[in-house]
């Protein structure tokens, strides 16, 4: 393992803001694996730190394919990790709105772009993404459909339940994920259950997902799990059930849950007085995808979004 | 008459609302249709406050002379009041730019709700000014910035909106998702302005825009009162036309030159020390002749933070 600093800022009062890198095998750039990249993402993050590990064993096995490279970045933003913000520290703007960046320009677009030359020359690029409403999530990798290296076969290679197809909107041309495809790396984004929170068995199938993956990519010698045959979706299909109103929210479901039509879903609360405002109930005999896990909501917002039955 | 275009019911007693102010003829009510309408909007982001002096005084001579209005004006000084209230610059518990959600969507969570709402009001208006005051870091002279792909529909009104400089501005993807292009789109023309800075009022835009205002709405026939005269704006459609100054290394930027100064290339623009050392790190200076029309007001700069913009003089001078 080689560890190294991939993009440097020399701060005022704080310590040099740095992206490091971490390096296995060496020769042609096979598969780059990005954590966190929001100050909230410590599920992201500690994937990382777990597949970094298990990388250095592999390594130290000699299972890395000669001639293979391999990087993992667990963090591209250490600032805001450390002071809970989840953006960037002074501006609030968001580095993965930033891509491919821009090296002359202000200070998250020179981030990105530190990053991107460093990463834009892999075959293989995954991040472990996170959702921007708070919720768990079904373990799923998502691929952008941007025309370029959509390759289905290719994620089901990941072994996870699902694969989810998204078209990108136009906030969305921005993402590393977006501009890695433009750059002609196939990527895929992981998404685990949780962000804020650490979840070490949502981890663990991620890390074993892209141990999977490079295993068939024959980056790697490894012998994991086969993993699921995986189902793919289009991100459109979900079923969203919206609370009808605010308040209090309890659900009755988790996700992978599979739901019958008209089941009891979840009931929202009146803060005050403590009685049921509402109820939502399964449209459609499903499964669950995502639910939100914020003590309250409010109205209109998608608390659980459904994988509706196989057709 | 006060409106409330879009609201929400909140968790704990509260119900957001966004309102409206229309106001109209004495004796126009009834044929409401065929009257021209302007819609004035500013609050998107809950940390730009020089729109709120305008919708103030905007209102403030309309009522004045309330014989010379011949249209609708549709005031919206709060589009994320939550954002106004807190001192946000996004949207609260969201840490989401509403300016990145158009046109939303009816059936979509609270804040695409609200921005869909947004636009089905203000869609329909002859003229939307969606006003800006940068945000807390820079100083902007009054401006309005244009999407080249609308230039022909909104550079004649710009030209009348008596700012100073028009900058007429490349397609970006990413720009799709704001409240002008959604309205652009839908053909309801709707100029960004750009001035001032973010959580302060500078009153001399404040009166200057509301200038062109009501000169546009003399144009429009909506306001038939005496206007004052505008001024002709600088226009930019090349992007070589403007400098770019950032910050080369992380340290407090003291300014020493203000917003709308003429520049000559090597004068000094600011200086970027480091206070824990007592050291001059860096001078700024200005890399072309030219024009100062934006300039960085907040001190703390990281490497790469945006300083300034130099609209260069062959240019500026035009």
């Amino acid at each position: 393992m080689k560890q190294t600093v991939l993009f440097e800022i020399k701060a005022l009062y704080r310590d040099d803001f740095r992206v490091t890198g971490f390096t296995f095998g060496s020769g042609e750039p096979s598969i780059c694996i990005v954590g966190s990249m929001r100050g909230n993402e410590n599920q992201q993050l500690f994937a990382c730190s777990r597949l970094i590990r298990k990388l250095s064993d592999l390594e130290e096995q000699g299972r890395i394919m000669p001639g293979k490279q391999i990087l993992v970045i667990p963090c591209v933003n250490p600032y805001s990790m450390n002071i809970k913000k989840r953006f960037w520290t002074i501006d609030n703007t968001d580095i993965n709105r930033m891509f491919p960046g821009y090296d002359q320009g202000e200070t998250t677009q020179r981030i990105a772009a530190g990053v991107f030359s460093a990463i834009q020359d892999y075959q293989y690029g995954v991040q472990f993404a996170s959702f921007y409403m708070p919720g768990a999530f079904v373990p799923h990798v998502r691929m952008m459909k941007t025309g370029v290296y959509n390759d289905v076969e290719l994620a089901q290679q990941f072994g996870l339940p699902y694969i989810v197809l998204h078209d990108p909107r136009p906030f969305d041309t921005t993402t590393l994920n977006y501009n890695w495809q433009i750059w002609e790396t196939h990527a895929f984004s992981i998404y685990t259950t949780n962000t804020q929170r650490v979840d070490k068995v949502s981890a663990k199938q991620a890390i074993e997902a892209i141990l999977n993956f490079m295993e068939k990519q024959e980056i790697i010698r490894y012998r994991g799990y086969s993993g699921y045959h995986s189902r793919v979706i289009e991100s459109r299909d979900f079923i969203p059930v919206r609370a009808e109103d605010s308040g209090f929210f309890e659900t009755l479901v988790q996700p992978g849950d599979e739901v019958d039509e008209g089941q009891l879903l979840a009931r929202i609360y009146d803060p005050y007085l403590g009685t049921v405002r509402c109820t939502l109930h399964a449209p459609a005999h499903s499964t669950v995808a995502f639910v939100h896990d914020e003590a309250m909501t409010y109205q209109s917002t998608a608390v659980l979004k459904l994988i509706p039955e196989d057709q | 008459m006060l409106h409330t275009i879009a609201q929400s019911n909140m968790p704990v007693d509260e119900v957001l609302r966004i309102r409206k102010n229309r106001i109209t003829p004495a004796h126009g009510a009834s044929v409401d249709t065929a009257l021209k309408r302007i819609s004035i909007v500013t609050g998107i982001h809950g940390d730009e406050l020089e729109g709120q002096y305008v919708c103030y005084e905007v209102s403030r001579r309309i009522k004045e002379h309330p014989e010379y209005l011949k249209g609708i004006v549709d005031i919206y000084p709060a589009l994320n009041p939550f954002g106004i209230d807190s001192v946000t610059r996004g949207i609260p518990a969201f840490d989401l730019d509403m300016n990145r959600i158009f046109p939303g969507s009816s059936d979509g969570d609270m804040n695409e709700y609200l921005a869909s709402e947004i636009i089905r009001d203000i869609k329909g208006s002859d003229l939307c000014l969606d006003i800006h005051a940068s945000n807390i870091y820079l100083t902007e002279i009054p401006q309005i910035r244009i999407n080249e792909l609308h230039e022909d529909t909104l550079l004649p009104w710009a030209m009348l909106s008596n700012v100073d400089f028009i900058w007429v501005h490349g397609t970006s993807t990413v720009l799709e998702s704001t409240l002008a292009f959604s309205l652009n789109s839908r053909n309801t023309p709707t100029l960004v302005v750009e001035m001032g800075v973010g959580m302060r009022i500078t009153e001399e835009y404040g009166i200057q825009l509301t200038d062109g205002i009501f000169r546009l709405m003399k144009e429009m026939g909506i306001w038939d009162g005496p206007v004052n005269e505008v001024r002709t704006p600088v226009v930019s459609r090349n992007p070589d036309d403007v400098a770019f100054l950032n910050a080369p290394v992380s340290g407090i930027f003291i300014k020493t030159r203000s917003h709308g100064s003429m520049l000559k290339k090597g004068d000094e623009i600011g200086r970027i020390v480091d206070p824990l050392r007592g050291e001059l790190i860096s001078t700024i200076t200005a890399p072309v002749d030219g024009w100062l029309f934006t300039v960085r007001e907040y001190p703390v700069v990281d490497e790469g933070s945006l300083l300034a913009r130099i609209l260069r003089e062959s240019q500026a001078s035009d």
